[in-house]
């Protein structure tokens, strides 16, 4: 009996198998699909290979003045040229270890806190917020002992962490109680905090700051003026903590009723049935909420620029208009934009690790 | 909660001090005096009037203005703190007392002089409209402008001076606007319009943004008046006194040929009485102002005269290559005049 033996198998067309089969599948599929393909790449050569000549291969990268930049591309020395001062503002040179020292404090010191096997933390964490910003006042100010550098002179991306961190940390526990205070039960706590909360959602930043820098000022007696940088940080941190308390009310509203009454029956008080049991569910859930708050308050820090504070956008667009460095708006934009997407992008990834780790059971 | 009611509480108290303040202001002389310095509010940053170099230094002539009177004052030009303002801001600013001097390319105008409890202490800086052409268009004049396409920032009074100039010129135009200064560069560059209109002072400042700067040239009109000077608060006359004779002393030194490199031995040896009424080597005209003796010796010695101070921040001296033009001495075809010292 012969047995049969069955053909090899044929390969699959070539059409539908390798690189070829992916394009296919992927960007060929029908006539649609090529046209857009076509445009898109047709798109890609127009823009990409300019950006990365002007930005990478025609750049000059090394040299002292605009005379060095003739290459037609990127001028990075007008950069190089000023990034102490992008940095630092017109903090004195000599003093600028002082910033440096603040900035390494403010890691080091935040480091066991992101140790999980830390025993003790809350602990740790209360005594750091709470040593801190004095150590990092007087470091960055100066006083007993230290030579005193004006607010005045702060500047550069130091005057927009210092805005952002202020912000971030005076408007979180604000933003926290003012949610508590709309939800509350006693009439007059829940109207101020609603009245508050309306206010300052109700007024654009700019005008805030505008009001504090332009209007306080006519209310105070002449010779008496209060810090300029002060009163940018006070407008911020209020006006942020209107919106963050919109943001934790939200995560309030989610948890369910059976949570508060659980919590009350077994005999929890007010704060500790909130600091145990409802604002720890509360505060997972809204952690994208929360962030967006803080990446939209890091950008908006650059507001800052209408009063005349220098921070990193202003101080690039000061140095933009030095006679000898005209016609390099473009490259310090760039470079603003740089920074910027940096720490943004860097604070949208911790979100995302803290969301995981949390593990708020709502994953889909 | 409590907070609310403390502002509430504080906001009226310091209203009721904001009101009898003003009664009761005390002489900008002895207060800056006090303190030592000279609180001086700048621009933002505009080249050649006032921008920080790359070591930080408050620079331009703007800046010098202020400088200028902390010489005099104080005999030490660095006795002096700056603030940068908006242009929304300075007026405020000056007027709550939050500086001393406002110097700020701000122009003189009636309803600022009369209407805000200002008074401007001089002109600084003769500014007005210009144009900026390129060579290659062979225009010598702006009447040689006939239907030209013209680059202008929107939103700006230019752009009624322009439509203004043209009509009573009997000659047509087209606009293009945009919203920053720097696209209107970009635009005169790609040949978008033939001409770029705006303030001389700024014309200069964007030529340099161009590829090929000494291809174009800013025409000799001047088709608006923007006085720049320096703003003090109104009603202390002593005050304006002061920074009002300080630019005169300028002027004047620069007219009678003192610089910062002789004016210290023109002060000891000079026989002209003007030049040593100037300097207080006769007469005590320092007095009169309640400065001292040899304030414009120091004035000039740290300063420099008024054409050694617009060379360096926006004339020959400086990228700028602003042309005196308006702002030359009043015996060389220019506005500058000082009244004498006597």
């Amino acid at each position: 009996m012969s047995t049969h033996v069955f053909k090899p198998d044929l390969p699959p067309p070539t059409l539908s198998v390798g690189v070829l089969g992916w394009l296919r599948a992927n960007l060929f599929s029908n006539w649609l699909n090529s046209l857009l393909t076509v445009v898109a790449l047709y798109l890609i050569w127009l823009i990409v290979p300019p950006v990365l000549s002007w930005t990478l291969f025609d750049a000059t990268w090394s040299g002292s003045t605009r005379a060095d930049c003739s290459a037609g591309g990127a001028c990075w020395v007008f950069i190089q040229n000023r990034f102490a001062q992008f940095m630092y503002g017109f903090y004195p040179p000599e003093l600028r270890w002082r910033v440096d020292l603040t900035v390494l404090l403010a890691v080091a010191g935040a480091v066991p806190l992101f140790v999980r096997a830390m025993p003790k933390k809350w602990v740790y964490a209360i005594a750091y917020l709470l040593v801190y910003p004095w150590l990092a006042f007087w470091l960055m100010y100066g006083g007993m002992g230290l030579e005193v550098v004006e607010t005045s002179q702060w500047g550069g991306l130091m005057l927009t962490l210092v805005i952002a961190v202020v912000g971030i940390a005076g408007a979180m526990p604000l933003g926290i109680l003012l949610a508590l205070g709309r939800r509350s039960h006693m009439p007059a706590v829940r109207v101020i905090c609603v009245t508050f909360i309306e206010f300052w959602r109700g007024v654009p930043l700019i005008t805030v700051l505008f009001m504090s820098s332009v209007m306080l000022p006519l209310f105070l007696p002449e010779q008496v003026s209060i810090d300029k940088l002060l009163r940018a940080l006070i407008a911020v941190t209020l006006f942020e903590a209107a919106y963050i308390a919109e943001v934790v009310r939200g995560g309030l509203q989610a948890i369910p009723k059976g949570q508060y009454e659980a919590a009350g029956a077994l005999g929890l008080g007010y704060w500790r049935m909130m600091g145990l049991v409802i604002l720890p569910q509360a505060l997972k859930l809204v952690i994208p909420g929360i962030v967006n708050t803080f990446i939209a308050l890091f950008k908006d820090t650059s507001l800052v620029i209408i009063i005349g504070l220098f921070d990193l956008f202003n101080s690039i667009h000061q140095a933009t208009v030095d006679p000898e460095w005209l016609g390099f708006a473009i490259e310090g934009y760039v470079f603003a934009a740089l920074v910027y997407w940096i720490f943004c992008f860097g604070m949208s990834r911790y979100s995302m690790r803290l969301e995981r780790r949390l593990h708020t059971g709502h994953k889909r | 909660m409590k907070n609310v009611k403390t502002t509430l509480a504080s906001v009226v108290a310091v209203a009721a001090l904001g009101l009898s303040a003003q009664a009761s202001a005390g002489t900008t002389l002895d207060a800056v005096t006090k303190k030592g310095f000279v609180q001086c509010g700048v621009s933002d940053g505009l080249p050649g009037f006032s921008y920080t170099d790359s070591r930080g230094a408050y620079r331009g002539i703007d800046v010098d203005v202020c400088r200028g009177v902390a010489a005099a004052l104080f005999g030490d030009a660095n006795k002096v703190r700056f603030t940068p303002l908006t242009a929304k801001e300075r007026f405020t600013a000056l007027q709550s007392g939050e500086v001393d001097i406002l110097s700020r390319n701000t122009t003189w105008t009636s309803s600022r002089d009369s209407g805000m409890g200002l008074n401007f202490t001089g002109v600084t800086y003769y500014d007005g409209q210009g144009f900026l052409v390129s060579k290659k268009l062979g225009v010598k004049s702006a009447k040689e402008l006939d239907g030209a396409a013209v680059c202008i920032q929107a939103g700006t009074t230019t752009e009624l001076n322009l439509s203004d100039y043209f009509r009573a010129n009997g000659m047509k135009y087209t606009p293009i606007t945009y919203d920053k200064s720097d696209e209107t560069v970009k635009a005169l560059e790609a040949g978008r319009c033939d001409v770029l209109t705006s303030d001389q002072s700024q014309l200069y400042a964007q030529r340099i943004k161009l590829a090929n700067p000494d291809g174009y040239v800013v025409l000799p009109e001047v088709i608006s008046k923007e006085p720049l000077g320096p703003v003090v608060r109104q009603g202390d006359d002593e005050w304006f006194n002061i920074v009002r004779w300080t630019l005169f002393a300028q002027v004047n030194a620069e007219e009678l040929g003192v610089t910062s490199a002789n004016v210290e031995e023109l002060a000891k040896n000079s026989k002209n009485p003007d030049v040593r009424r100037l300097l207080g080597a006769e007469g005590e005209y320092g007095k009169d102002l309640r400065m001292p003796k040899d304030w414009a010796v120091k004035l000039i010695k740290q300063i420099g005269n008024y054409g050694e101070m617009f060379e360096r921040n926006v004339g020959k001296g400086s990228e700028l290559k602003i042309e005196r033009g308006l702002n030359a001495l009043w015996n060389n075809g220019g506005l500058q005049y000082a009244p004498p010292v006597r």
